[in-house]
């Protein structure tokens, strides 16, 4: 009798699913996802997860929390992040210590991978929710993270 | 031709009061094709912005919407730019057949959409045999494809005529089966007369049991019979190209993508007028003005694509020997039996009617 239950089985299991996308259909008005682009860009806000571009937040007293380790230009497959640093006297300790000058991210050679923001040990880069990339020029988006005259936050290096 | 409908009696006295007695049919005559082919053209440009907006829905998209309001004139913007566009042709087509094959489907569809009554009346060609008429018509238009598949001199676009021959040869079985076991009921083949009987209960009531599988069917039929999803085997996206027409561009190109979207029109007509009672109102309830039979006709036609669509964007493909599982283990045998259930309900008046 596995012909009539098949035939059961089939009607059933096909109302099923035009049950599952007739509530979609109800539903479209309110949760349609579609983002009509150029029309919301005041309102548009990027999902927590979206990779951007990499950033290097300060807070308010212009200090990151870079120190200069260079595990995140070792992670990047292919050289988007070259790090220039300094040893400098730390007029605290007097000690000798690693500073970075300045921390160069090349947004056209970056696959959006993200080894570099898993491998940074004090999180002092992430990425940021921006998309709109477009320069007219090559040479802009190579981008310097830290700002000029920033220091690395007390603390972090312990 | 001769209509009750105001309108169309105007129109004729008009046409009278001024011409020869000699030229007014043919007058007539143009006119009502000119008003069918407006009626193709602009319900054929509904459906495909209908399609792309319910699909849209389905899919918690927006859909078209830039295009005039709520993208109203996107499909005319489509075809417009298809009319502007290179008719093109591969090299060792076929040139003659080639260039017939798109008029094969229009043709047909046209021609079935000529007998289909709109309102009281209001009916180009009232035949006594409507609906063998209807079935035999929708038959033609498998011809247009399987030519504009064979002369193409395209493998793709062969394999996709094939498997449309295949594939409309036996489910156009279900679908004369399926509307064979409503005539049982209404004992006429004329659609009016089909329409008067239903003024007692639309069929689908009169029929209960056997009624509602016979429309199941015929819907699944008449899916498949359209060549469209989950029965899209002719078009394959993903294993033919665009099937049979893979090498047609700009205006032929339209001209099966508008019969396509006719021809689901049609199945959903033929249902309206045999299940659903045409262009009667439910319960009668605007039963002394004729003319909103067009309105409640075409609203129970748009609702029937709508389930078609529907099915497009819930279930998934078949595979050819599925399909072919599908209409020759199941349909047809319990067609056949719901053939001989519905012999016996008419013949121990176990109908319903009011």
């Amino acid at each position: 009798m596995s012909y009539f239950s098949d035939i059961y089985h089939g009607i059933r299991t096909l109302l099923t699913g035009m049950g599952v996308t007739g509530k979609y259909f109800l539903h479209s008005r309110k949760g349609a996802i579609t983002q009509q682009y150029p029309d919301n860009r005041d309102t548009l806000k990027m999902f927590e997860r979206f990779r951007g571009e990499v950033v290097m937040p300060h807070d308010e007293n212009n200090e990151h929390s870079c120190t200069g380790c260079q595990k995140c230009e070792i992670a990047c497959p292919n050289g988007s992040i070259e790090i220039i640093w300094d040893r400098q006297v730390d007029p605290e300790t007097g000690k000798k210590k690693k500073l970075i000058d300045k921390h160069i991210y090349h947004l056209g050679m970056c696959t959006q991978c993200g080894l570099c923001i898993d491998a940074c040990p004090s999180d002092a880069i992430k990425w940021a929710q921006n998309f709109e990339n477009a320069v007219y020029d090559r040479s802009q988006l190579t981008r310097v993270l830290n700002r000029p005259g920033s220091k690395v936050r007390a603390g972090v290096e312990e | 031709m001769y209509n009750s409908l105001i309108i169309t009696n105007n129109i004729h006295s008009w046409v009278v009061s001024w011409m020869p007695a000699a030229v007014t049919g043919i007058t007539e005559m143009i006119m009502i094709a000119l008003a069918y082919l407006t009626l193709f053209a602009v319900l054929g440009l509904f459906l495909v912005l209908m399609e792309r907006k319910v699909a849209a829905w389905f899919q918690l998209r927006i859909g078209p919407n830039r295009v005039g309001f709520f993208g109203m004139f996107q499909t005319i913007a489509d075809a417009l730019k298809l009319l502007s566009k290179e008719l093109t042709g591969t090299d060792k087509a076929d040139k003659f057949l080639y260039n017939l094959a798109p008029y094969f489907l229009i043709i047909s569809s046209l021609m079935a959409l000529a007998v289909f009554p709109f309102s009281q009346n209001l009916q180009a060609f009232d035949i006594n045999i409507g609906i063998f008429f209807l079935i035999a018509i929708s038959s033609i238009g498998v011809i247009g494809i399987l030519l504009g598949g064979w002369s193409s001199n395209n493998k793709f676009a062969l394999i996709g005529a094939m498997r449309s021959g295949v594939q409309t040869i036996s489910y156009e079985l279900s679908v004369g089966l399926s509307l064979l076991t409503m005539i049982l009921l209404t004992g006429s083949l004329q659609l009016s007369e089909i329409i008067e009987v239903q003024k007692s209960g639309w069929l689908i009531v009169q029929g209960h049991i056997p009624a509602v599988i016979a429309f199941m069917i015929y819907m699944i039929a008449g899916t498949a019979e359209t060549n469209r999803a989950p029965f899209d085997m002719v078009e394959a996206e993903s294993e033919l190209g665009a099937g049979f027409h893979t090498e047609y561009s700009g205006m032929k190109f339209a001209y099966f993508f508008l019969a396509e979207f006719i021809n689901m029109f049609i199945i959903a007509a033929i249902g309206t007028t045999v299940f659903f009672g045409g262009w009667l109102s439910p319960f009668g309830i605007t039963e002394s003005i004729p003319w909103l039979g067009v309105f409640w006709f075409f609203l129970k036609a748009f609702a029937l694509v709508f389930l078609m669509m529907w099915f497009r964007w819930t279930f998934p493909r078949l595979r050819v020997d599925q399909l072919l599982t599908l209409e020759w283990k199941y349909l047809l045998p319990i067609n056949l039996f719901n053939i001989v259930l519905m012999a016996i309900i008419v013949w121990l008046n176990f109908t319903i009617q009011f």
